[in-house]
């Protein structure tokens, strides 16, 4: 069997948040270069502090100004920092109980080596050069006690925070099925190969890992034709992000004459207004030398000019 | 209250890199025909079904959907889904026989790691605002862990090398297993550390897998399977997610739901420990004595699928019970970072 | 053997297109505390929590229940998370009625949430997957072809779906929590609105919120120390069929209709059209309000559009339809199903104030997700079975 054809898919938002009144004076605080920590209900303070006290539920009765050192509680080494973390060069994770505070932080500790970490020892902040009102404000720790007079920058009230951003950007590596994958290579070969399921005998385009209502692998190869009948759509006017066809244009149903299921779409060659449920259409494919292993071989369908599929042909198609 | 049993169970080879899609279709349609085979059932038979699976973890918005492929849901079933471990799955599909809106339930969790930076996407369990903005990942945060259980003199280096080669040499009678072989602690501590104090041995290799399994009511049970791993005690609970102000040397909502399932006496333990000082942890957590046998398979330690480890160690627990090799076990079942959350199933035979 | 379970209490959020004055939990606790006050129980009275989400990428936060346990006041508890689709916030509901059910727990709480604005909706619904055709236009592009498939089919006028839209987003103008308060809307502003996936225009189309809803669901001792009414679940009901198959009817689906005639009989309804005073239906474009009727077996194929043209939805007709104004007036998409839920159980309760349907005693919550494969119902009512 052909390995599975596998290619990248890259995951990436900048996820806005809004903050509400706890975090929203914790990230204010930072943009002043002050950490705030919240006293719960036992009395006990928590820095960075909690929404919602884990013993009561309680929103803090009030928030506190702690740190901006404190001393290392556990810590582990990273030799090969990932992408996003707080330094690019090898650092520590630790948890770190901020002076005035009775639990711990979890940030970045920039020692230099594994041997100079150890648990007990003293760290402090070390400010991101801009400080916006962000976790990442506190670019990392440092080894090293407060220096004097050193319990909060400028006092004054800044613009209050509201909202951070959040890139979150992941690789992933998609990977098509069995089925998907020969599929591909006909693609790739100016072929349109389904696949029967051996049960319901349905025709399938393109094939599933498993035929959906039996549960079994569909395996009986079926070429068919670039001809069909369009058995529904829409004209999408709709612009969005990371929309990569032009509007307005028609997404269809194409029901490929020998299939058994329809597949979605693009319909051009006509005004978008032209096009009809039970229009007979054909695959345009690209030039050849632009063939690869995607779906976007066939550039989109065009009318035939042929008469329409009666109603009855397609309808339990819908 | 209705009598509920594991009867069948299955799992597909863990591997570092499957050819499945994530929706994992191709991991899930053989262990289907097999779990399915090995009780004498149809699909037909099914009363309910639930899966466990990530989003984040394949990368995509509704990666379930698809994998209702791999059941040939038409005539539609009565289906659910949980974004949790497999596990957690067995959980709603327990209540739903307990309702007898079932007699016969299958849950299923399924996972492709491989497709994505695994210890890099589970930063993204943490708070939104606090931590995953910073991208601490799943292995630096066990080791933060491990570290506070070393420096207590909890547990050692050495005690924790001693798990992994135990369920190495355990996994060597594990088909599934993705890890298994003979080693010595003394080798095993001449390795580098991956993210210190943590070696590669400490950690859960990284993999792809899926997990199903059967449950029957009364009767049924009996009739389906010679010796049904009976269910007397499955629960679950969650420990806050503020990592500074829990004390990660302990896991309280382990403790409280082995507690309330009756994990007392059991001769076999399932722990779904993905990293070596954590097996320690929750063996203390639990109270199992040391008479317990601790992961026969191998445990998470030597193949853990994401989303389907957990319900693999109810699996592989009920199949102690089911093969006569018990007569009492626990399955047990972890999320979150640093064993947030966690879930025990008590099972045993029954003259 | 089933536990007789009710609704105590519910609450739900303000639903805007962005609510930028709370975080993630402290939406989720908007809903929570207006639930556990509408109950008249605290965060200690409640034993097992359940959590319900759309996609996690909608946030950009994986599994978000584990960061929200604290918020949740469900450290020390079970805590469940469900997904499933747009359905989810119904799946949530009859997970949570379950653990009563099961005679697991007394008191359980459900929540479900989506804070959209985080991201984009349509960026995360229409991701294409390597090799495929980028033809995906989030759900407007998915469902918009059944849509005119079903006026084909039916045979209905054009105008429907612009009366449905009319319908809801006035009666969303007397639900003080929607996200849309459009009481001035008329057909001629719905059908002069711009056409976004033709057939569908803008005013048929769902709006994106940010919202949360929470329903405290309890066994009978929990109900019968209640104070205020409850709304007792008659019967639950859930069916999934795949995505896409040979046959597969988009129009009226045959998981839906499976799942409605599972939930009638448990209910012991045989007549719907004559038993449900109220039902609140899963309509994120106006058109599904006819397709549902069908579906659910209140009209025959074909004929439920009638029923909308005759008026019989609104408040007041013969079943009224959607009185909270529905997911065309809020869709925190997470949270619209359990919203179904809550709507049809503050009704039997007679607590939904400006938009309540008088003497409604039995009453259907209904979502659907994915593409139109996932289906959860439930069925409440002012008395227990039995009674």
């Amino acid at each position: 069997m052909n390995q599975p054809l596998r290619a990248p898919l890259e995951i990436g938002f900048d996820y806005t948040r809004s903050l509400g009144p706890t975090l929203g004076q914790f990230m204010t605080a930072l943009a002043g270069r002050r950490v705030l920590g919240s006293r719960g209900a036992d009395g006990r303070v928590h820095a960075p502090p909690f929404e919602y006290d884990p013993l009561t539920s309680a929103p803090p009765a009030e928030l506190v100004q702690v740190g901006p050192a404190g001393t290392v509680t556990t810590w582990s080494w990273v030799a090969r920092p990932l992408a996003g973390q707080p330094l690019a060069h090898p650092f520590a994770w630790a948890l770190i109980r901020l002076d005035g505070a009775d639990t711990a932080m979890l940030h970045a500790v920039d020692a230099g080596s594994a041997a100079a970490m150890r648990t007990g020892m003293r760290v402090r902040v070390r400010w991101a050069e801009h400080t916006v009102g962000h976790i990442r404000d506190i670019a990392c720790f440092e080894p090293g006690d407060a220096p004097p007079g050193a319990a909060g920058g400028p006092t004054a009230a800044a613009e209050p925070v509201t909202m951070i951003t959040t890139p979150v950007r992941l690789a992933y590596e998609h990977t098509a099925s069995p089925a998907e994958t020969t599929y591909l290579h006909g693609l790739a070969n100016g072929r349109l190969l389904g696949q029967r399921c051996l049960v319901c005998r349905k025709v399938y385009l393109p094939p599933r890992g498993a035929c959906p209502t039996c549960g079994v692998p569909t395996t009986e190869e079926v070429a068919l034709p670039g001809t069909g009948i369009v058995t529904t759509f829409c004209v999408v006017n709709v612009p969005f992000t990371g929309q990569q066809v032009p509007t307005p244009y028609v997404a269809a149903a194409v029901l490929i004459d020998g299939a058994d299921i329809p597949f979605q779409h693009l319909i051009l060659g006509c005004e978008p207004g032209e096009v009809r449920m039970g229009m007979r259409v054909t695959a345009v494919w690209r030039p050849p030398e632009q063939w690869g292993t995607t779906s976007e071989n066939i550039s989109h369908f065009r009318p035939t000019g042929e008469p329409d599929a009666p109603y009855e042909r397609y309808a339990h198609h819908l | 209250m209705t009598d509920v049993a594991v009867i069948g169970f299955a799992q597909s080879p863990c591997v570092r890199r499957s050819d499945s899609t994530t929706s994992g279709v191709e991991m899930l349609v053989p262990i289907f025909q097999h779990v399915l085979a090995s009780t004498g059932l149809a699909k037909e038979d099914i009363g309910f079904w639930c899966s466990g699976s990530s989003d984040y973890l394949a990368g995509r918005a509704f990666s379930f959907v698809q994998a209702v492929d791999a059941i040939g849901a038409f005539p539609p079933v009565m289906e659910s889904h949980v974004e949790m471990d497999g596990a957690w799955a067995l959980y709603e599909a327990w209540l739903k026989v307990l309702t007898g809106e079932a007699q016969i339930a299958l849950a299923y969790g399924f996972g492709k790691s491989s497709a994505g930076d695994l210890r890099r996407v589970l930063a993204l369990q943490l708070d939104p605002y606090l931590h995953a903005p910073l991208w601490p990942d799943s292995v630096s945060i066990a080791a933060l862990q491990a570290r506070l259980g070393i420096e207590a003199g909890i547990w050692s280096e050495k005690e924790m090398a001693e798990v992994a080669a135990r369920s190495r040499a355990a996994a060597l009678t594990n088909p599934q297993a993705q890890v298994s072989g003979a080693v010595t602690v003394a080798d095993l501590l001449t390795a580098p550390y991956v993210a210190e104090p943590l070696r590669a041995h400490d950690c859960a290799p990284v993999g792809d897998g899926a997990a199903v399994a059967i449950l029957a009511a009364g009767d049924l049970a009996r009739e389906l399977c010679p010796r049904p791993a009976w269910i007397t005690g499955f629960e679950h609970r969650i420990d806050s997610a503020s990592l500074g102000a829990r004390d990660l040397a302990t896991a309280p909502s382990a403790t409280a739901a082995g507690r309330a399932a009756g994990a007392a006496g059991v001769e076999v333990a399932e722990l779904h420990a993905p990293f070596t000082h954590q097996e320690i942890l929750l063996r203390d957590a639990l109270g199992l004595e040391e008479s317990v046998r601790l992961n026969p398979s191998g445990g998470a330690l030597c193949g853990n699928p994401m989303f389907a480890a957990g319900l693999a160690r109810i699996g592989m627990a009920a199949g102690e019970i089911i093969s006569g090799r018990a007569s009492r076990v626990l399955g047990h079942a972890t999320s979150g970072p640093a064993l947030q959350q966690n879930l025990i199933c008590v099972m045993e035979a029954r003259p | 053997m089933k536990h007789q379970a009710a609704v105590l209490g519910v609450g739900q959020t303000r639903h805007r297109s962005r609510r930028a004055d709370v975080s993630i939990a402290g939406l989720c606790r908007e809903a929570v505390d207006r639930a556990l006050a509408d109950a008249g129980v605290g965060l200690a009275d409640i034993d097992a929590v359940v959590v319900g989400k759309a996609p996690d990428l909608f946030e950009g936060v994986m599994m978000p229940e584990l960061y929200l346990a604290d918020a949740l006041g469900a450290v020390g508890k079970p805590l469940l998370r469900v997904h499933t689709a747009g359905s989810v916030g119904g799946a949530t509901g009859i997970a949570a009625a379950s653990l009563v059910e099961a005679g697991r727990h007394q008191r359980v709480l459900a929540v479900a949430f989506e804070k959209q604005s985080e991201s984009n909706a349509m960026w995360a619904l229409s991701i294409a997957p390597p090799f495929s055709m980028p033809v995906l236009a989030g759900a407007g592009g998915y469902f918009a072809p059944h849509i005119r498939a079903y006026i084909r089919r039916s045979g209905a006028p054009a105008h429907i779906g612009a009366l449905v839209a009319v319908k809801d987003r006035r009666n969303g103008a007397l639900n003080p929590y929607a996200h849309l308060q459009q009481g001035d809307i008329t057909l001629d502003s719905v059908r002069s609105s711009p056409m976004l996936w033709d057939p569908v225009r803008y005013d048929e189309t769902c709006p994106s919120s940010d919202g949360a809803c929470a329903v405290v669901i309890g066994d009978v001792a929990a109900a019968r120390a209640s104070r205020g009414p409850v709304a007792w679940i008659r019967a639950t009901a859930m069916r999934t069929e795949p995505t896409m198959f040979s046959g597969k009817d988009h129009v009226n689906p045959r998981a839906g209709a499976d799942c409605a005639a599972a939930l009638w009989r448990e209910a012991g309804i045989t007549r719907p059209a004559d038993e449900i005073d109220v039902a609140e239906i899963y309509v994120p474009f106006s058109w599904f309000e006819p397709m549902w009727l069908e579906n659910l077996g209140f009209a025959e194929p074909g004929q439920g559009w009638r029923l909308t043209e005759a008026g019989e939805t609104q408040i007041g007709g013969r079943l009224p339809v959607n009185p909270s104004g529905g997911v065309l007036s809020s869709n925190p998409i997470g949270a619209s199903g359990l919203l179904r839920f809550a709507e049809a159980a503050l009704q039997v309760m007679g607590k939904a104030g400006a938009h309540q349907v008088d003497g409604a005693r039995t009453a259907l919550g209904h979502a659907y997700g994915g593409g139109s494969q996932y289906f959860s119902m439930w069925v409440v009512a002012s008395t227990p079975t039995g009674s």
